[in-house]
C-alpha cells in the first residue's frame, strides 16, 4: 500500500482538498454577506454609530472588554451593556473614571468630547441589536 | 552549516528570543493585575500590556518563522539565499518598526498613537491581535514582500523539495491573509466576519503549513528517514488541515450576528480539525522510531516531539472542548478560551520555533550539536516551561468552568467582577506558573550561554 501511494498522489490531494475547500468557503461567505442584513443591525447603522465604533477602536475598549464574546476577558462583557444598564449609566460611567478603588480593576479616563460619548452609547445600542442567536446566555453577559 | 548565507538566519534567531522574554515579562503583569487590580495602573493599564504581550508574541514568531526560512530554504534548495543583504536589511527594517511600535503602545494613549500615525486616512487600528499602527501594517507588508522574494527566488534557482513548497505556500497564505487588516467596515458584523479571515485561517490553516514544513525538515534531519516517507506524510497531514480548517472558520459565525447555519457547519468541520494535529503527532512518533541515525543533538528531537503533543493537546483537545456550538454557546468568550489559546500558541507556533532554533543554532555556532551539560539544561528549560503551561491551562480552565457556573448558568447569576472574585484561587496559581515559566526561560537562555566541549561528530 505504501508504494502504491505515492508522494504525488498526496500532494495532489493537498492541492485539490486544499482549492475545492476554499472556493467552498468563499461561497458560503458570499452567501453569508448576502444575507447579513436579516441580523447584523444595519438599517441602525447611522453616521453617529461609524463615529462611536471609531472611538471604540481608537481607545482599544476590545484590550480589556469582549464585544459579543471576542476581545479580552479582563472587564465585562459589551455587547449587551446597553440592555443590561442603559444609555445614561454608560455615559457617566465612562466619564467618571476610574473608580480608584484600592485593588479593584481599574477602567482609564479617556477624556472624551460629549460628541464622543454619545458616539460610543450609539455604537453601543447599535450592537446591542445584532441578532446573536440569543446569546449571551443572560445579561451578565 | 552548508551554506555560508545560513548564517542571516542567526540574527532572525536572537530577536525572536529577546522579544521572546519581553512577551512573557508582560504576561506577568497581566497575571499580577488579575488579582491587584490597580497594579501599575495608570502606568500600564491593562489593555496596554496585553497588547504589547500578544503583538511581541505574533512578532516574534514571524521573525522564528523568517529566521527558519533563511536557515532551511538555502539548505534544501542546494542554493545559496538569493540576497543575504536583502534578508539583513529586513531585519532591521522590521526589529525597528517592530520596536517604535512598543514603544508607541507604552509611551503615549492608545488614542494619541492612532491620531499621529493618522489612523483616520485608513482606520485598522483597535482590533484584537490587529492594534498595530496602520503604518506599522504597511511596513510589515513590505516586509513580507520582500521576504517572499528573497525565498521564492532561492527556491526557484534551486532544487524544490515538498518541504520548501509547502512552506512557500504557508508563508505566503499568510502575507495575503494578512491583507484583510485592512478591511475594516463601520458595519461591525462583517468587521468580525473578516477578522477572523487574519486570525483564523493563520492560526487553523496557512501556518500549519509552516509548522508542518518546518518540523518536517528538522525530523528528516534528526532521524535520517527517506525524505519519500516524510514528504507523503506531510502532504497528507496538510491536506486535511486544509480540508477541516478553512471551512472550520465557522465556529467562530456562532453568535456573531452571521446565520445559524454556520452551527452546523461550524460545528461538524472544526470538530474534525483535531485529526491533522493527531497525526502530526503519531508522525512525530513514528518517524522518531524508525530513525536510522542517533543524531547527537538529541535535545533538538526533544523539542520536534514535544511540540507535536502539546500542538495536539492545546490545538486538538483544547480546542474541541468548547468548538461544538451547543457547549460553545457557555464558554464563548470566558477564561476557557484563554486556555485554549495559550496551549495551542505554545504547543503549535512558540515550540516549533524553539524546536528550529535547537537544532540549526548549534549549527550556526559551528558545531553539529552543543555539549552534555548545555543540552542537559536546555532539557530543563523544556521541561519547566511545559509543565508550567500546561499548569496554566489548567488553571485556567478551572477557572472558564466556574466562570461559566456562576455567572452563565442557574436562576441567580452573578454578575462579572463577582464573578471574577470568586476565581482568585486559579489566578494566583496561574501568576506562579507563570513565575515558573519564566524560571524556565531564563534556564533555556543559560544554555546558550554554558561553555562545554561541543560534540562535533555526525
Ligand atoms: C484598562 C482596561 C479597560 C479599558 C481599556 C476599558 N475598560 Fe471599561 N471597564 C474596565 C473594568 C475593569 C470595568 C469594571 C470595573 C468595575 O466594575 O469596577 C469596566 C466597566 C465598563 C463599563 C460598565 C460595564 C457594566 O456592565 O457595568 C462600561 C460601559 C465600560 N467599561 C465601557 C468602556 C468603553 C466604552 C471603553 C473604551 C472607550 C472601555 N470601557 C475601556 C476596564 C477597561
Ligand atoms: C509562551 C507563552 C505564552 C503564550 C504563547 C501566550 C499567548 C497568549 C495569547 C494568544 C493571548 C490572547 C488570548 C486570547 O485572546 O484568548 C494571551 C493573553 C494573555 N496572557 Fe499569555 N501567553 C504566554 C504566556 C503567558 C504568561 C506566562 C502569562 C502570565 C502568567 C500570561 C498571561 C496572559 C494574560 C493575563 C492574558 C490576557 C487574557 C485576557 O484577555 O484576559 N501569558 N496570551
Ligand atoms: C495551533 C492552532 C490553534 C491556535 C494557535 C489557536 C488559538 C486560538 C486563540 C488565540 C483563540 C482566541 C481568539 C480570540 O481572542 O477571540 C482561539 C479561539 C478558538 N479556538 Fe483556537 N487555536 C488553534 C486551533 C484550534 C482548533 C484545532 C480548534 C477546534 C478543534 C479551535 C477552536 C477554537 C474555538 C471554538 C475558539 C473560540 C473560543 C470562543 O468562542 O471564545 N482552535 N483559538
Ligand atoms: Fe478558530
Amino acid at each position: 500500500m505504501k508504494e502504491r501511494f505515492t508522494v504525488g498522489m498526496a500532494r495532489n490531494i493537498f492541492y485539490g482538498g486544499g482549492v475545492f475547500f476554499f472556493l467552498v468557503f468563499v461561497g458560503l461567505s458570499f452567501g453569508t454577506v448576502r444575507d447579513l442584513p436579516k441580523r447584523d443591525n444595519s438599517q441602525n447603522l447611522t453616521p453617529q454609530v461609524a463615529m462611536g465604533k471609531k472611538v471604540w477602536e481608537e481607545n482599544n475598549c476590545i484590550g480589556c472588554h469582549s464585544l459579543l464574546g471576542e476581545g479580552a476577558y479582563f472587564a465585562p462583557e459589551l455587547g449587551n451593556v446597553y440592555l443590561r444598564r442603559g444609555p445614561d449609566f454608560i455615559k457617566s460611567w465612562i466619564q467618571s473614571q476610574p473608580t480608584e478603588v484600592a485593588g479593584r480593576r481599574q477602567m482609564p479616563q479617556f477624556n472624551l468630547s460629549e460628541a464622543e460619548l454619545d458616539a460610543v452609547v450609539a455604537f453601543l445600542k447599535y450592537t446591542s441589536g445584532i441578532d446573536t442567536a440569543n446569546w449571551p446566555p443572560n445579561i451578565e453577559g | 552549516m552548508t551554506y555560508t548565507s545560513q548564517s542571516v538566519a542567526r540574527l532572525y534567531f536572537i530577536a525572536a528570543l529577546g522579544l521572546f522574554a519581553g512577551q512573557i515579562l508582560f504576561g506577568l503583569i497581566m497575571g499580577m493585575q488579575y488579582l491587584v487590580g490597580d497594579f501599575l495602573f495608570p502606568l500600564v493599564p491593562f489593555n496596554v500590556a496585553r497588547m504589547v504581550h500578544t503583538n511581541l508574541l505574533i512578532v516574534w514568531l514571524l521573525f522564528g518563522f523568517m529566521g527558519a526560512a533563511y536557515y532551511l530554504v538555502p539548505e534544501e534548495s542546494e542554493q545559496e539565499l538569493h540576497s543575504p543583504f536583502l534578508a539583513k536589511l529586513l531585519f532591521w527594517v522590521f526589529l525597528v518598526a517592530g520596536a517604535l511600535t512598543v514603544v508607541g503602545y507604552l509611551s503615549v494613549p492608545y488614542a494619541t498613537l492612532a491620531k499621529i500615525t493618522g489612523n483616520s486616512l485608513l482606520p485598522t487600528m483597535g482590533r484584537e491581535f490587529l492594534e498595530q499602527p496602520t503604518l506599522t501594517k504597511l511596513g510589515i507588508v513590505v516586509v513580507a514582500l520582500g521576504f517572499l522574494y528573497n525565498i521564492g527566488m532561492t527556491i526557484l534557482k534551486g532544487r524544490k523539495t515538498a518541504i520548501t513548497l509547502v512552506l512557500f505556500v504557508g508563508l505566503l497564505g499568510l502575507a495575503l491573509f494578512f491583507l484583510f487588516s485592512f478591511y475594516n467596515p463601520d458595519n461591525l458584523v462583517k468587521d468580525k466576519f473578516f477578522w477572523w479571515w487574519v486570525v483564523h485561517l493563520w492560526v487553523e490553516g496557512v501556518w500549519e503549513l509552516i509548522l508542518g514544513a518546518i518540523l518536517a525538515f528538522i525530523l528528516i534531519k534528526v532521524t535520517g528517514v527517506d525524505r519519500e516517507v516524510i514528504e507523503k506524510w506531510l502532504y497528507l497531514i496538510i491536506a486535511v488541515t486544509l480540508i477541516t480548517g478553512i471551512v472550520g472558520t465557522g465556529h467562530h459565525y456562532y453568535w456573531i450576528g452571521t446565520p445559524e447555519h454556520w452551527q452546523w457547519i461550524g460545528s461538524i468541520f472544526s470538530g474534525l480539525e483535531p485529526i491533522p494535529f493527531f497525526m502530526l503527532m503519531v508522525f512525530a512518533f513514528n518517524m522518531v522510531n524508525k530513525r536510522r541515525r542517533q543524531h547527537p543533538n538529541e535535545v533538538a528531537s526533544l523539542w520536534a516531539v514535544g511540540t507535536a503533543v502539546m500542538a495536539f493537546l492545546g490545538a486538538g483537545v483544547w480546542g474541541f472542548l468548547h468548538t461544538l456550538s451547543p457547549v460553545n454557546f457557555y464558554t464563548h468568550g470566558t477564561q476557557i478560551t484563554a486556555a485554549h489559546g495559550h496551549l495551542a500558541f505554545y504547543g503549535a507556533y512558540v515550540m516549533v520555533v524553539l524546536a528550529i532554533i535547537s537544532y540549526a543554532m548549534p549549527i550556526l555556532r559551528g558545531r553539529t550539536a552543543n555539549g552534555p551539560r548545555a543540552q542537559g539544561l536546555e532539557r530543563r528549560g523544556f521541561w519547566m516551561m511545559a509543565i508550567a503551561m500546561i499548569v496554566i491551562t489548567l488553571a485556567l480552565t478551572g477557572a472558564g468552568v466556574m466562570q461559566v457556573w456562576l455567572q452563565r448558568m442557574g436562576a441567580t447569576p452573578l454578575g462579572f467582577m463577582q464573578t471574577q472574585d470568586e476565581l482568585r484561587v486559579f489566578y494566583w496559581l496561574r501568576e506562579g506558573a507563570g513565575l515558573l515559566f519564566f524560571v524556565g526561560l531564563l534556564a533555556y537562555f543559560g544554555s546558550f550561554l554554558v561553555k562545554d566541549e561541543a560534540r562535533v561528530a555526525v
